[in-house]
């Protein structure tokens, strides 16, 4: 055992320093395209390369809708003028349309919370970068989360995947199963639109046709420090990112 | 070494000539030799015989079953495969419209039972002698007689589905005293995925495991119908995101097959580095999750920091952390720099120290080697009749690669080992899985010490009609992904064969007559996925 003692501290602190400051190494983002207001290529070519309709221009405007966007990186590669693609992963974004008792953020999120994963179908990318943020690098329990296995515990529930047929029953006793107050939280493109896989015959369109979500995390899958924001916005140490973007969302913001 | 296949191929040659003698006018044989294949057409009455000689005496493996809903026939084809030189054989089958069913072959390929199951339950075609057909794919909520893979199924609507009984209780097999019932899942565990396993146990022991699968069934096969070949590139690379690269790499094969296009030395190259930095990462994150389950915590911490590492690394070289938006029909979409591969390799060199240094931790921690010894142990009988695959297979003592077996990109030209055990308990499953890594981390090595220069992509092209096999060696085992494409170059039929259903079909070999806590260390051990498998 001591071997393992002595390993464990010879290996030392690996876990990364955000939120408290920005994490500097490469290859923690996929990143993702921006919106242009004055795109120098073809706009239009741009948005048909786009697979998913993530992309919509008027004129030489560009915007992106991240619901949908899956990294393709059609818009970025074998272009002569590509679309640009911005570093980052402060994704996450509030997407709460209720505004009941249930929903508000109260003292008793102030504190540590669980959180309970349901797979609604997930390919096993998202999964994978869920994972890790219980893993050294990303380390919730510094931030006072923590992983229950049942949702009668959880206060928070991540779910990715678009729903499958089979799985909306599942998903919805394990969001009835939770204590009030809760909140949903839409992991990656399939979570928040059907991404590649649904609206069809045997999925649907999103979590948010079956459960109420309160907050969605962009991507596909979204890197393990997107879904950190997630759960640090969920309890309002993060502001929110938006989904839509827009030139009019983003003269707002600034 | 040898340039082309062809040379060897003296087994599919002696196997025109043995099935000219054994079945005279009876079955009709065309032989691809250049692509090493060879299609067998037959009568239904013949099917099983030369099935199961095939299997048998000839040591073919099954890989699966492909049907297609035509005008007037059903189209079956029994793929199988041998080694090195015996190719693959296609076993064609068509039957009227009219016929209501054909002669299952499961009892005498064990391996065929599931892939028997699912075209039942998706075409609705029978199969006579078949012990258990009906609720596999589809759960009860899917009315009787409704075929989603069907030709006149719309799979854009959503199918509205019946009520089912809330008082259904599952049938218990197990009669004695003490015996329980235990289900397991849906949602369950901190990170499992979903899937249901009702373990019946008296004691400590677990009598009987049945696995219900299928709660993640997208429809892929179906939804890919109708779509053009770079909207299907998107599905074969993210029905199951960790393995996307073998899964897109299949794909982009039978693409290139039906189009005849030669992708350059350098693709050829760059994908089988990238396929192995894949398989390195799936293989650290298996070996992150077997030593999780024994909950020895300071050894999952050391190989899931190796894994986020690796992680990493794919994002800084490729742009995406699972490797996705690179394949592409006709090569890469993007090319890397000599410089950059070879700092790549290097450092891929130093975390395979690491992790090396993590198995000779692991060969002498006597607690956690008690857990994964004896346990979840798989014949190499069992093995052969599952025709499992991957390293599950391998550590039960099948060594049969497709990297070796059928070589693609350019494993031809590359050195490497097929690791094997044959103990086929829990421990074995653990070392190959560490043995393939590190001739992973050997291959990736040796290929950006010699990558040639030139293109990664042939120029664009449109897709004819056709129809092609492709197959990669993926992270959990052999996959295969039959395309058929229209004249208009649009997807008619996308057939998925994965590792994870042709191991989960095993499974529960393993996880029988041992005990109740010993089940999800199996599960580690065995490491498959169910997005994978439910497609």
């Amino acid at each position: 055992m001591t071997k393992w003692v002595l390993k464990g501290l010879q290996t030392g602190i690996k876990t990364t320093a955000y939120p408290d400051n920005v994490e500097p190494a490469a290859g923690v983002s996929p990143g993702r395209p921006r919106w242009a207001s004055i795109f120098g290529g073809s706009a239009e070519e741009v948005v048909r390369r786009c697979p998913t309709g993530a992309l919509s221009h008027t004129g030489q405007r560009i915007s992106v809708d991240y619901r949908r966007c899956v990294h393709c990186f059609r818009c970025l590669r074998g272009l002569k003028i590509p679309l640009f693609w911005e570093p980052g992963y402060e994704w996450a974004a509030s997407v709460s349309t209720e505004d009941s008792a249930d929903r508000r953020i109260g003292k008793a999120f102030s504190h540590s919370l669980h959180i309970r994963f349901v797979d609604g179908g997930a390919c096993g990318a998202c999964l994978s970068e869920i994972e890790q943020i219980n893993k050294p690098y990303y380390n919730i329990h510094r931030l006072g989360f923590f992983v229950t296995p049942t949702p009668r515990e959880a206060d928070i529930m991540l779910v990715a995947g678009p729903v499958t047929d089979h799985l909306r029953l599942p998903v919805r006793k394990a969001y009835e199963a939770m204590p009030r107050p809760k909140r949903v939280i839409a992991v990656g493109a399939c979570a928040l639109s059907g991404g590649v896989f649904g609206p069809s015959f045997a999925s649907g369109a999103g979590i948010a046709e079956f459960i109420p979500v309160d907050i969605g995390v962009p991507g596909c899958p979204p890197p393990p420090l997107a879904i950190v924001h997630g759960l640090l916005l969920a309890v309002s140490r993060k502001p929110s990112a938006s989904l839509l973007f827009r030139e009019s969302t983003a003269e707002r913001k600034t | 070494m040898m340039d082309k296949p062809l040379a060897h191929l003296g087994g599919l040659r002696n196997l025109l000539e043995e099935v000219a003698r054994q079945w005279p006018e009876k079955i009709r044989v065309t032989p691809f030799l250049e692509k090493s294949l060879c299609q067998i057409e037959c009568p239904a009455s013949e099917l099983v015989t030369v099935c199961s000689w095939l299997f048998a005496e000839r040591g073919y493996s099954f890989a699966g079953l492909e049907v297609e809903d035509r005008i007037s026939e059903w189209n079956l084809r029994y793929l199988f495969y041998g080694d090195l030189g015996d190719g693959q054989v296609h076993l064609l089958q068509r039957i009227s419209k009219t016929e209501p069913s054909l002669p299952s072959i499961s009892h005498r390929i064990h391996a065929a039972d599931w892939h028997e199951r699912e075209v039942e339950d998706l075409f609705g075609l029978a199969f006579e002698g078949h012990p258990r057909l009906g609720d596999f794919v589809l759960h009860e909520e899917w009315p009787e007689g409704v075929n989603p893979m069907r030709a006149d199924f719309d799979a854009r609507k959503p199918y509205p589905h019946r009520e089912v009984d809330p008082e259904w209780r599952p049938l218990r097999v197990v009669q004695a005293p003490g015996a329980f019932m235990m289900p397991i899942g849906p949602v369950y565990s901190d990170f499992a995925e979903s899937a249901h396993f009702l373990l019946e146990t008296v004691g400590e022991d677990v009598i009987r495991t049945i696995p219900r699968f299928f709660y993640k069934y997208r429809g892929v096969e179906k939804i890919a119908e109708g779509r053009a070949v770079n909207q299907v590139l998107l599905l074969a690379e993210r029905f199951s995101g960790s393995s996307a690269f073998a899964h897109s790499l299949a794909f982009c094969q039978a693409v290139e097959e039906i189009s005849g296009l030669e992708v350059p030395e350098r693709g050829k190259n760059l994908r089988l580095f990238l396929a192995e930095l894949e398989r390195l990462r799936h293989h650290v994150s298996a070996i992150a999750g077997i030593c999780g389950s024994t909950a020895l915590a300071v050894a999952t911490s050391q190989a899931s920091i190796l894994e986020e590492e690796l992680l990493r690394l794919s994002c800084a070289l490729t742009g995406h952390r699972y490797l996705f938006g690179l394949n592409t029909p006709g090569g890469l979409a993007v090319d890397f720099s000599n410089e950059a591969l070879q700092g790549l390799a290097a450092t891929v060199q130093s975390l395979w120290e690491k992790l090396d240094e993590l198995k000779e931790m692991l060969r002498f921690s006597s607690s956690f080697l008690d857990r994964l010894e004896e346990v979840g142990i798989v014949s190499q009988e069992q093995a052969v009749a599952y025709g499992l695959v991957g390293p599950v297979a391998r550590a039960s003592g099948i060594a049969r690669d497709l990297r070796k077996a059928l070589p693609y990109c350019s494993y031809e030209k590359v050195e490497m080992n097929v690791p094997c055990e044959i103990e086929g308990d829990g421990y074995a499953r653990l070392r190959v899985l560490f043995s393939e890594a590190e001739e992973s981390a050997n291959l990736i090595r040796q290929v950006a010490s010699s990558i040639p220069s030139g293109p990664v992509l042939s120029p664009a092209f449109p897709v004819p009609s056709g129809e092609a096999l492709g197959w990669a060696e993926a992270p959990r085992g052999a996959t295969f992904h039959w395309v058929r494409t229209e004249e208009d170059g649009r997807v008619a039929r996308y057939r998925l064969i994965t590792p994870s259903f042709t191991n989960w079909h095993g499974f529960h070999l393993a996880a029988e007559d041992f005990a109740f806590q010993d089940f999800p260390i199996i599960m580690a051990t065995f490491g498959l996925s169910n997005a994978e498998a439910d497609r």
